[in-house]
């Protein structure tokens, strides 16, 4: 299936800042701020970036769970950027999220089977016999046993509640899953079965996945494509082999460099940021980056912002730097 | 090389407790919070005085030897404020027996408290159930709504709690005018704030945790959502809460009685009882101590047993 599921334009969230006697809004914090993005049928797009860079914020706008400030979103041709009530329960169905923490995200005083079967009741599927032959169906497909159904939360460990977690969000078929960086709150053994079940799953049932995290090395392993995000902006956007091969942005090297690797002796060209992430309250002028930019050239990246421009050489990448895509890029190093 | 091992040894660990587990029952959080309150003594003893306690009241008639506001004068040979007469500790055969003496208007005391336990239970049990329900609804709608109607509520809360809880129940039962059903109302809206409280805080807690957004994202309405995921896992505290609110209701209730706005006579209640004879402390202590002492076990009862409810649903000792 060619084609884009989402289309996102212009997408911003501010959050207020409420202070003083009174809780007047004194300020906002731009969580999302300015986001284009594309995701097609059938991929699995990760979207890279370091706490608090508003990854989750524009996860939780695609599921609807947050509503956007401005811009839209377009979902299977339908704009979904408000609706709301009635209207939604469709979208419901077909646009599902699964959690970060695998502790918080299953109500304790539920059975497991309840707790995965709650999407069916709610959408109609009304016949309990049905109801508990799909709910074993999901169960065998992450790998759980039909024994497990009348079982509560605290009777699993963090791997299988995580499981349960994603036959929760799959029970009703949907079209795209946005994974909440599912494997971070996991064990490095847990996160590579985790992986590799979403990842059967995503091509057994072609979902479509935008699979959130701030880890580069199990993004990689996952993707077809990463977006990169900085203070609410995606700075690279790009497919996979591309990005790890010849990443552009100055944010995305630094990200790469960082990630260790299994060899003492091995030399290693580590690019260190200075500085630490700006506050988005107060965001820096021009380009977001440029104060912790090796590269940032004075009178230009702190003046005027780059948005995502297409990088040169033909293939399909787009960074937002000044002096590495664009017209006006200098050649790349 | 010695983490991977333990690592492999914890998931062999696993795997093997999962497997043994599958013979056994599901166990959900009431059903261990009931293994844990069986394993605690002062929990146990505390159910042991209030399932005691219940029974008396249940079969009151079977147990009290006479009618509570049965005046005794002229039927048998006794007189005003008779100390206790047990047989077996050596009271002569010939003069009747009352295990807790006679009180002022030559009624046996035994009878009366006996009789004087369905009163105090009763109106413990309407207190708290009156103070739960509305106090939680009130907390529950604060803590999911929030903005100025949180604002509204708690503020009236705050204006309850900022009165002397007596002082306050005082004040009502003047409006009302006395009685036990006044009493009542009135121990119910001081305590209101408490539960409203407490729900108001769960609410807020349990309504970021992400099965609540994973409903949501499921299309669950508002309303599903409160019932079926907020409430059930916010009652917890409000249990202990509730049992404990037992205790004070009924000490409460007492000392209203005790100051003549509860219980009116001749109705036999404990604080009434101890009022009408605090004057004969010296002289007959047997009038104000076995009231008293009914009033203690009560309290003291009700509060073992939520504290040991308390201890059994502490999610913090969930393993």
């Amino acid at each position: 299936m060619a084609g884009n599921l989402v289309e996102v334009r212009n997408l911003v969230k501010e959050f207020p800042v409420k202070g003083g006697l009174l809780q007047r809004q004194i300020g906002k914090v731009e969580a999302v701020a300015d986001v284009d993005l594309d995701i097609r049928h059938g991929e699995t797009i990760g979207l890279v970036g370091e706490s608090g860079c508003g990854k989750t914020t524009l996860g939780r706008m695609l599921v609807r769970l947050l509503e956007p400030t401005s811009g839209t979103i377009r979902f299977d041709g339908q704009d979904v950027t408000h609706i709301h009530g009635k209207d939604l329960r469709p979208f419901r169905r077909r646009v599902q999220i699964i959690f970060q923490d695998p502790y918080g995200s299953l109500d304790p005083r539920g059975q497991v089977g309840d707790t995965i079967a709650e999407g069916l009741k709610l959408h109609g599927v009304s016949d309990k016999d049905e109801r508990h032959q799909r709910v074993v169906e999901m169960l065998e497909l992450v790998g759980l046993k039909e024994a497990h159904v009348g079982r509560y939360p605290h009777e699993f460990s963090g791997g299988q509640r995580q499981r349960i977690g994603i036959a929760r969000a799959l029970i009703l078929k949907p079209d795209l899953v946005v994974a909440d960086e599912p494997v971070s709150a996991l064990d490095v053994s847990v996160q590579a079965q985790v992986l590799n079940l979403l990842k059967e799953i995503q091509q057994e049932l072609s979902l479509t996945l935008l699979f959130v995290a701030h880890n580069l090395a199990v993004v990689e392993h996952i993707s077809d494509r990463i977006a990169v995000m900085y203070l609410g902006r995606i700075v690279e956007l790009t497919d996979r082999d591309t990005l790890y091969r010849n990443p552009l942005h100055p944010y995305t090297q630094a990200l790469l460099s960082a990630i260790p690797v299994p060899d003492p002796d091995r030399p290693r060209n580590r690019t260190i940021l200075q500085g630490e992430i700006p506050s988005p309250i107060n965001p820096p002028s021009g380009c977001h980056f440029h104060p912790r930019c090796p590269i940032a050239r004075k009178d230009l990246c702190d003046v005027e912002p780059p948005s995502l421009m297409d990088a040169p050489g033909g293939v399909e990448h787009q960074a937002a730097c000044w002096l590495r895509a664009g017209d006006r890029a200098v050649a790349t190093g | 090389m010695t983490v991977s091992r333990k690592k492999a040894i914890e998931l062999l660990e696993n795997e093997a407790g999962d497997i043994t587990r599958l013979f056994e029952k599901p166990t959900g959080q009431w059903r261990l919070a009931l293994r844990r309150f069986r394993g605690r003594r002062s929990g146990m003893t505390g159910l042991f005085i209030v399932v005691g306690l219940i029974l008396v009241a249940l079969f009151a008639p079977i147990i009290a030897p006479y009618e509570p506001n049965e005046i005794l004068i002229g039927v048998e040979d006794v007189t005003r404020r008779d100390p206790p007469c047990i047989h077996l500790l050596g009271c002569p055969e010939e003069t009747p027996q009352h295990i807790m003496g006679l009180d002022g208007n030559v009624r046996d005391v035994f009878s009366r408290i006996v009789y004087g336990s369905r009163v105090s239970l009763t109106l413990g049990f309407f207190t708290v159930t009156l103070a739960l329900v509305v106090g939680s609804t009130i907390g529950a709608i604060s803590g999911y709504a929030g903005g100025w109607l949180d604002n509204i509520l708690m503020r009236i809360m705050d204006v309850i709690l900022g009165f002397p809880s007596l002082l306050l129940a005082i004040a009502i039962v003047a409006v009302l005018g006395p009685g036990l059903r006044n009493a009542l109302l009135a121990i119910a809206i001081v305590t209101l704030p408490g539960y409203a409280r407490v729900m108001r805080a769960q609410v807020l807690a349990i309504k970021e945790n992400d099965y609540v957004t994973a409903s949501r994202a499921l299309g669950s309405s508002t309303r599903s959502i409160l019932l079926k995921r907020i409430i059930p896992n916010s009652l917890t505290p409000l249990v202990v809460l509730a049992t404990l609110g037992v205790a004070t209701a009924i000490l409460e209730a007492a000392g209203l009685s005790f100051l003549g706005l509860g219980a009116q006579p001749p109705a036999a209640e404990w604080g009434s009882m101890l009022a009408r004879e605090r004057n004969q402390v010296f002289t007959s202590p047997h009038l104000v101590f076995f009231p008293g002492i009914a009033i203690m076990l009560t309290v003291l009862g009700f509060n073992l047993m939520g504290d040991g409810m308390r201890d059994a649903l502490d999610p913090t000792l969930n393993r």
